[in-house]
């Protein structure tokens, strides 16, 4: 019954699961997209402020120290933590900011967990003339002040969400309700690849940039292509986007790392993949994927030290590429977080971001088990300038 | 002739919302059998409801305002499930609720319980249909198709273009529930004053009755939307009135008593 111009699911996975009254701002936002990426004005207009605004391509860093301190594989980031804002989410909100200004609409909501989305739109909303509010639960205010602070200077609203467990679950609730109250003037800028039909197609289109540039820089600096790349996934944009420029290289491994929390016996992570006992196929946020419930189907509570991980669902096309085998998931817990976060500013002078700190601590199990002339790639997705309250708190006096 | 055509032979008819488990079970269980049947005043029944949308929870009500967030968050909190409120259903139809029951709740939590069983038990409890607000046009025939001849009732909003409005309308079952405001439930100040042409855009395409909903609170705006529509769905005003109140099922009757006059009702 479905006449969406793009394919609407993956597989058995993603769909329009929302309410009527948004049914027809879905289908004017795919027909936008559609008819911008076939325009060359539109592409340019992408491609010039990702040079010149955010600063792409970013960097390719070979972490020598790392990978000798490792006594593996060869280890290379993708530095998206250099993009401007600090992270990887400033690629998609510029996408959908220039595809707003082309729906004519004025005002965007967006939620954000870490921040990092939530700063990258406000971002976008100032460079472009645009209103802008931020939904964020009152948890992650505490915990990412920083960037809420950073937001209000960049002249967006950022209302706390007060309802459920105020994280970001509860911050897209919020963001979907100011969408449907205002959806004649206002667009909704989702920073993951979740959601319905069509955010998680453009979401991995606009972030795919790293997966290209990536599998150019690997081939140029390191002269072939990784045998293995590694990302974290909260809702999984920032792996999507660098799994982008590999899944059709049938050879390269791609591994997500989930938010494995105080350890998944615990039940307190946020582990689609990895709780079968848990985590089942289910319906949130307008999407069919992989959501952490309990046997009536509510919706789970997680837990991550990281903000950004911290959802009880995984984007519905990284549900797709596990069922196929083409993708793999695993979990790394919060001590593992914060251990791989330190070797890594000890190592390579690169402070992470906590999300991404996920990525590097499976590159510290899986490195040592492979040989030196292997190569794994790792999405760097963001800066942990952010974090620095939270990993003062939890390291304590270690510091 | 089925329970819900019946329920039109005397329209407008006057649909409350009210969720089970809230503010416990068997005080919710209470409520809607005083909705259905305020008093039994000298031995003849009085009317109130005529239909009423019975809530399932769900920890993520996207299509809800605060005052029923807060009603299903608490009615979680103390345990209802999708079971339990089936069984309270059942439980209605063995005190004597004789008017349609039709159960309002979220996708996920029915996908928890499995399709076919929910729709099952759902017969076996003598339900009448379903609204599901988050399952549009586009995904229904996963439910429909499981759901043979209970309808899941379709939801036509202000934001449908005409060609939505046809195509929906064409498979309305039982009645178009037509969300009378862009947002999300819980009432406003005024009616709008686009709700004629609304409804004149609705029943350019069908013939099923016409219920509006979204935005009513009071006995005043129910009778100027009843002077425009088939039936009048009242959620939020009802969950706040009865909720906020120390004798819930003396407010339910009372609350039911004025929508029904107000909407011209007298037995």
């Amino acid at each position: 019954m479905t006449t969406t111009l793009l394919p609407h699911k993956f597989g058995p996975y993603g769909g329009q699961f929302v309410p009527e009254t948004l049914m027809p701002a879905l289908i004017e936002l795919e027909r936008e997209f559609v008819s911008a990426r076939n325009d060359p004005a539109f592409n340019a207009e992408f491609d010039k402020l990702m040079a010149s605004f955010v600063g792409r391509p970013t960097p390719l860093t070979y972490a020598k120290r790392l990978s000798e301190k490792l006594g593996g594989s060869q280890i290379y980031l993708k530095r998206e933590d250099l993009a401007h804002t600090g992270a990887h989410k400033i690629n998609n909100a510029l996408g959908q900011a220039l595809l707003v200004k082309r729906m004519g609409k004025k005002r965007i909501v967006a939620e954000t967990g870490a921040g990092q989305h939530g700063v990258a739109s406000a971002t976008a909303a100032a460079l472009l003339g645009l209103e802008c509010v931020v939904y964020m639960g009152s948890v992650d205010i505490a915990r990412q002040e920083p960037n809420v602070f950073r937001m209000r200077l960049l002249g967006a609203e950022v209302r706390p969400v007060e309802s459920g467990t105020k994280t970001l679950k509860d911050a897209i609730n919020e963001a979907i309700r100011d969408w449907v109250t205002n959806v004649r003037d206002t667009h909704y800028l989702l920073g993951s690849a979740l959601g319905p039909h069509p955010y998680p197609t453009i979401v991995r289109e606009f972030q795919s940039v790293i997966g290209r540039e990536a599998r150019e820089q690997m081939l140029m600096d390191a002269g072939r292509l990784p045998d293995t790349v590694i990302a974290c996934v909260g809702g999984g944009s920032n792996a999507i986007g660098v799994f982008s420029g590999f899944v059709n290289d049938e050879h390269v491994e791609l591994i997500g790392v989930e938010a494995g929390g105080s350890g998944i016996p615990s039940g307190k992570h946020a582990a689609r993949f990895g709780d079968p006992e848990k985590a089942r196929v289910g319906v949130i946020h307008g999407t069919r994927t992989y959501v952490l419930q309990d046997e009536d189907g509510q919706i789970a509570e997680t837990h991550s030290v990281s903000a950004g991980l911290d959802y009880a669902a995984i984007g519905p096309e990284h549900a797709m590429l596990r069922d196929n085998e083409r993708a793999f998931y695993t979990s790394a817990t919060d001590v593992e977080a914060l251990n791989a976060f330190q070797m890594l500013c000890h190592t390579e002078g690169i402070i992470p971001a906590l999300e991404s700190s996920h990525a590097v601590a499976e590159v510290i199990k899986k490195a040592p088990t492979m040989r030196k002339d292997q190569v794994i790639l790792v999405n760097l997705s963001g800066r942990g300038d952010k974090d620095l309250n939270t990993v003062i708190k939890e390291l304590g006096t270690n510091m | 002739m089925n329970r819900i055509e019946n329920a039109f032979k005397n329209k407008p008819i006057f649909m409350p919302y009210f969720p089970l488990g809230y503010p416990d079970l068997e005080t919710s269980v209470d409520v809607i059998e005083a909705l259905a049947t305020p008093a039994l005043a000298g031995g003849a029944r009085e009317n109130g409801a005529d239909l009423i949308e019975v809530g399932l929870s769900f920890s993520d009500p996207l299509a809800d305002g605060p005052v029923i967030q807060q009603a299903t968050q608490i009615a979680l909190e103390k345990g209802i499930t999708v079971k339990k409120s089936l069984e309270a259903v059942k439980e209605l139809r063995t005190r004597g609720v004789t008017i349609p029951l039709i159960l309002m709740g979220y996708y996920n939590p029915m996908l928890a319980y499995g399709l076919e069983k929910f729709i099952r038990d759902a017969r076996e409890a003598d339900a009448d249909g379903f609204i599901i607000p988050d399952l549009p046009m586009e995904e229904a025939e996963e439910f429909t198709s499981v759901a043979g001849d209970l309808p899941l009732i379709q939801m036509l909003a202000p934001t449908s273009p005409d060609e939505r409005m046809e195509a929906i309308a064409r498979n309305a079952k039982g009645f178009i529930y037509l969300v009378s405001v862009t947002g999300v439930t819980g009432e406003r100040r005024e009616i709008s004053n686009d709700l004629g042409a609304l409804i004149a855009r609705v029943r350019a395409h069908t013939s099923a009755p016409v219920c509006v909903g979204f935005g009513i609170g009071t006995p005043e705006q129910a009778k100027q939307v009843g002077q425009l529509a088939d039936g009048v769905i009242v959620g939020s005003a009802c969950v706040k009135t009865i909720g906020g109140s120390e004798k819930p099922v003396e407010a339910a009757k009372e609350f039911a008593r004025s929508f029904a006059a107000a909407l011209g009702k007298s037995y």
